[in-house]
């Protein structure tokens, strides 16, 4: 080893946690400091103002002249001369424990209830590390959790990432919370634990997630990383890496199944729009910067299952479509990155349907080696395949009733008209408290399918329809 | 975590870090480095490229997470491009973008992947059969040209080259016999003195392999996909885009491709996608066998998998790491498929690591360089008369995903540009799950004369009239569907609606393929082609009927049809006579219906 390193490496290590008083610029949540000694990229700053608060952050930008640290509870109170800067040398970490489950902590990690203070067993990156794809076991465990729509047509399964689009004022948070509520693997006893983040959503929201918690009696397995609305939105960029370092913790040491619950990641997505628009970042689409979509996989991508591990992580996150635009670059990109999509549509909800999940632009992307013989029902495959392909025509023939009115149709296309509204009213719609095993889902959708003459249907077997057709 | 020490022999200190600002760093105090220089960034070595010099400063693309990288920290070069290693041991192999093995990775970190890991490519223990060939000491060889084999896997002998570039006589070359890829397995007195020949050479990954001639495709790449082969062929040594939004079936094409496909050797490249996808692969393909040699479709396939979480910019680098085991491949005579999912995450990699170096953005915020990048791989594909005096060809098939499913994006309309093949992912068809959901109004080949005279010799005489007159009808029936849409299907005449009745009976029967059905799965061109005419059959014989005042309702209740639609599930692609049989029962069944309304 060269001797310039060598004073290089002393000088690192001595000068680590020296604190610098005065920085040169306070722009929102950035501050600029400059001749400091050498800074790592991603390292943990503290910042003090001149009341004694203090404020953590990361180093965004490093160089020999000038450091861009983003503090993650805002600038507001702090003054140039007067802010200490502190650089720990190492990065942002946290320490994750089994014990935080039953707890409520803010974005960082730092208790809001009145508990004290969780000693953690090991300190973790929050950034994470990607997992290596050869370690990874392919997901395939299916999850019941008791809602028709998703059981028969958009399985979930374990590991999967599977999140739910939706528009303001949509039942989101219900359906959330149900599936928390009533998830449970076929015949399993299993250690089961949810992570919950919530990024820029109101207090009555996360209120209505503690209290669905307590109902069901799960609270003490429920961990919550509240960053609320009235929170500094900066807080919302840390907030899910928190939950997911403490998720793994509990997935790959603790061989505990977790389910972790992301709302809104629209507000995450804001923050972030607005730290690269005030570091002056080239936009790219709705000036969004070009790399949300690496940004958001390093999210999703911590989910899934690992070789030698009997835990696992699954994936809920909840994002508002702006304007109910799928194409807007939230949903779109999460779509990428993600394994399906639960899709609201609104106009469901206003006739009435809970949950208004949309027929054709959900999908679950894992569903097909989780499903049928030996997992839910050796017909299943078919009539999903079937129920999809029939509702489809029933879409198209409604735009036909539109144009040329019902009593034009032909007598199949009435059945069809019947089918569809069967599918919707029986099949789709449930109570907010009403489970339903994965057998009465399918029988649901055979009792729809039965509508239909059987010659029209295609993608079911003679055998199946033989045993399920006019049951 | 073992580093192999041999290898910093040749580093040295070119500079220091001067800025980090994400996957792009600024080193300062350069001197002597040279332009795409392999370099390694601080004492925990991460890799990097040179990709700008600019006075003593340099601007360098990192490959792995820069966290904790510090001003002042030591840059070394390595002397040498970005650099692939070439050699047996390459099939089977998983590799993330800049050709780590993975497996090895995981065998000595542990489920995480770890910075600054450096292990070889290849095996450099396990020793190999070489077969030295009929080559004589004293002969004048040249790179690309053959000096032995080895057995790699089941399906794939693989063959010694010279590296290109060298020249000279041959002095010797070992006996038959097991070596590893670092023992010397011939010798060559070239013009700079001996130079040593060994399984395994070292390639840059940006410069494509000489070849001795470019050749026109002629061959089609049969996937076993049958909207692909009969509708939109593409050719061995071909380029193909498949765009398409989020859900409409990428990958799941891609992966039907790679499976079916009769290439000799596969590189999947997964560029910024899903981990889950690659555990898919690498659960499945070993379970796969190949219908052409019986053995393991792993046999036969190189991974690069760079998922969507791992460092960008080595997003950026596994398309031409996977694109240059490709050439090495066909340099050695294979017909080589090259799966790129998804370009897209290449281009948008090139997008961050040019806002990052604040270069001034073009359309999309994309860079002003991005066609000529985009041109510049796909011309890496072609089907080529290769040094070693065989023929080989890569086939580049890229997967676009354009932003919001707006073909009208950056990436997609520059990639079709330079593709001459395009499956176009439609979202209702998906919506509908018609899979695959392949648009046959927006797709295209620019490869149809050149199969035609394939199919022709090899399958059926009539296949290019077949399937024109397919097309035609399909295109007929969009204009019908409009009109249905307006006033509804009962305002058509009998010979218009049965064109809508063919076109249903051909996407039900032909064109939906279950990639997850045993039988369906793949098709050979004999079974597609008999599909085709037995379908085809139906509308010739069926629209005289009409003419002649035999009702639609006649036509639809035929009972042959129920047994035509579910052929491709139910007769085996060895079993095609029994579509001759479907074929006379029709052509019977007609017969009668002709008697009594003659």
């Amino acid at each position: 080893m060269p001797d310039s390193y060598k004073l290089h490496d002393v000088a690192k290590r001595l000068l680590a946690g020296r604190e610098y008083i005065g920085v040169d610029r306070i722009d929102g949540p950035l501050v600029f400091i400059k001749n400091t000694h050498a800074v790592g990229y991603r390292e943990l700053v503290e910042c003090v103002d001149e009341t004694g608060r203090t404020r953590p952050g990361i180093v965004l930008d490093t160089s020999t002249d000038i450091v861009v640290a983003q503090l993650f509870e805002g600038t507001s109170g702090l003054t140039m001369p007067g802010t200490r800067v502190r650089f720990s040398g190492k990065p942002l970490s946290i320490g994750v424990t089994r014990k935080m489950l039953g707890r409520v902590f803010n974005g960082l990690g730092h208790p809001v209830d009145d508990g004290p203070f969780p000693v953690g067993d090991v300190e973790l990156d929050v950034n994470g590390k990607p997992i290596n794809p050869t370690a990874r076991v392919y997901p395939r465990d299916f999850i019941q959790t008791g809602i028709s729509a998703i059981d028969g047509m958009n399985t979930l399964i374990r590991g999967q990432k599977l999140p739910i689009f939706s528009g303001n004022g949509l039942p989101h948070n219900e359906l959330a919370a149900q599936i928390a509520r009533q998830a449970k693997i076929h015949g399993a006893e299993t250690d089961f634990a949810v992570v919950f983040a919530a990024m820029g959503v109101k207090h009555d929201v996360a209120q209505f997630f503690i209290r669905s918690f307590e109902e069901s009696g799960a609270l003490e397995n429920v961990a919550l990383f509240l960053s609320l609305a009235d929170d500094p939105s900066i807080e919302r960029l840390i907030t899910p890496r928190t939950a997911l370092t403490l998720a793994e913790h509990l997935a790959f040491h603790h061989d505990m199944h977790v389910l972790v619950i992301m709302t809104d990641m629209s507000n995450y997505c804001e923050s972030l729009r607005e730290i690269s628009t005030i570091r002056g970042e080239i936009p790219s689409r709705k000036g969004y910067p070009g790399y949300l979509y690496s940004d958001l996989a390093e999210l999703y991508e911590r989910s899934g299952m690992i070789k030698g591990f009997k835990g696992s992580i699954t994936q809920l996150p909840i994002l508002t479509m702006p304007d109910d635009d799928i194409s807007h670059p939230i949903p779109d990109l999460t779509g990428y990155i993600t394994e399906g999509q639960i899709v609201f549509e609104r106009e469901m909800y206003a006739r009435n349907i809970y949950p208004p999940v949309a027929g054709l632009p959900s999908l679950s992307r894992l569903m097909k080696d989780g499903i049928g013989e030996g997992m839910t029902r050796e017909d299943h495959p078919h009539l999903a395949s079937q129920l999809f392909a029939a509702y489809s025509y029933v879409k198209d023939v409604r735009n036909l009733a539109s144009v040329i009115g019902e009593e034009e149709l032909t007598p199949l296309d009435h059945q069809y008209l019947e089918f569809g509204e069967t599918f919707e009213r029986k099949f789709v719609t449930q109570k907010k408290d009403e489970d339903r095993t994965i057998e009465e889902t399918l029988d649901l959708g055979w009792e729809a399918l039965s509508l239909l003459p059987p010659e029209e249907l295609h993608r079911v077997t003679e055998e199946e329809l033989e045993k399920y057709y006019g049951r | 975590m073992e580093r192999k020490k041999g290898e910093y022999m040749k580093e040295r200190i070119i500079g220091r870090v001067k800025r980090v600002n994400g996957p792009v760093i600024i080193a300062m105090g350069i001197t002597d480095a040279m332009m795409l220089e392999l370099v390694y960034v601080g004492e925990i070595r991460l890799v990097g490229e040179i990709i700008k010099l600019e006075g003593d400063n340099a601007v360098i693309q990192v490959y792995e997470d820069t966290t904790g990288i510090v001003p002042g920290d030591n840059v070394y070069g390595s002397g040498m491009p970005l650099s692939v290693e070439l050699g047996p041991g390459l099939i089977g192999t998983i590799y993330d973008g800049i050709q780590r093995p993975l497996e090895e990775i995981y065998t000595i970190s542990d489920h995480f992947i770890e910075r600054g890991i450096r292990l070889s490519p290849l095996n450099r223990e396990k020793k190999w059969h070489f077969v030295p060939g009929a080559i004589k000491p004293g002969s004048p060889v040249a790179g690309g040209q053959v000096i032995g084999t080895v057995q790699e896997t089941i399906s794939i002998l693989h063959k010694i080259l010279i590296p290109p570039g060298m020249q000279g006589d041959l002095i010797s070359l070992v006996p038959e016999g097991d070596y590893t890829i670092d023992e010397p397995v011939g010798q060559v007195m070239t013009q700079n003195g001996e130079e040593q020949v060994f399984l395994m050479q070292k390639w840059p990954i940006r410069q494509s392999r000489p070849v001795k001639k470019r050749l026109l495709p002629g061959l089609p790449l049969i996937t076993g996909q049958r909207v692909l082969d009969t509708l939109f062929p593409v050719a061995k040594g071909g380029t193909v885009a498949i765009p398409g939004g989020f859900g409409t079936g990428k990958t799941i094409t891609q992966h039907a491709v790679a499976k079916w496909c009769n290439a000799d050797v596969i590189v999947y490249i997964g560029c910024g996608e899903r981990g889950n996808e690659i555990t898919d692969v690498l659960t499945e393909f070993p379970k796969l066998v190949d219908p052409r040699t019986g053995a393991s479709l792993m046999t036969r396939t190189i991974l690069i998998a760079n998922t969507s979480n791992m460092p960008v910019s080595a997003r950026e680098a596994s398309i031409y790491t996977g694109v240059t085991l490709a050439e090495y491949y066909r340099d050695q005579g294979f017909h080589v498929a090259v799966m790129a999912d998804s370009t897209s995450r290449w281009a948008e990699a090139l997008r961050e690591l040019s806002g990052r170096m604040e270069e001034m953005p073009a359309e999309g915020g994309f860079p002003a360089y991005l066609p000529t990048r985009v041109a510049e791989f796909y011309e890496r594909a072609g089907y080529m008369d290769t040094l070693s005096d065989t023929k080989g060809s890569v086939t580049l098939i890229g997967a676009v995903s354009p932003p919001g499913g707006d073909f009208s994006e950056p990436v997609t309309q520059h990639t079709k540009r330079f593709v001459r093949c395009f499956w176009s992912l439609d979202r209702q068809l998906a919506n509908a799950r018609h899979y695959p959901a392949i648009s046959w109004l927006d797709s295209y080949s620019g490869y149809l004369e050149e199969v035609a005279s394939w199919w022709e010799g090899e399958v059926g005489t009539s296949w290019s009239e077949d399937r024109a007159e397919i097309i035609e009808l399909l295109q007929k029936e969009v204009r019908l569907q409009q009109v249905v849409k307006l006033v509804g299907p009962d305002a058509l005449p009998d010979s218009q609606r049965f064109i809508i009745e063919v076109c249903t009976l051909f996407k039900n029967a032909f064109l939906q393929q279950n990639v997850f059905d045993n039988l369906d799965q793949f098709s050979v061109p004999l079974k597609q082609l008999k599909m085709l005419q037995v379908i085809l059959l139906y509308w010739r014989k069926g629209s005289q009927l009409v003419r002649g005042g035999v009702t639609l309702l006649k036509l639809k209740r035929m009972k042959v049809l129920q047994d035509i639609v579910k052929m491709k599930m139910t007769i085996a692609n060895e079993d095609t006579d029994q579509i001759d049989q479907l074929a006379l029962r029709l052509e019977r069944s007609f017969e009668r219906m002709e008697s009594i309304y003659a």
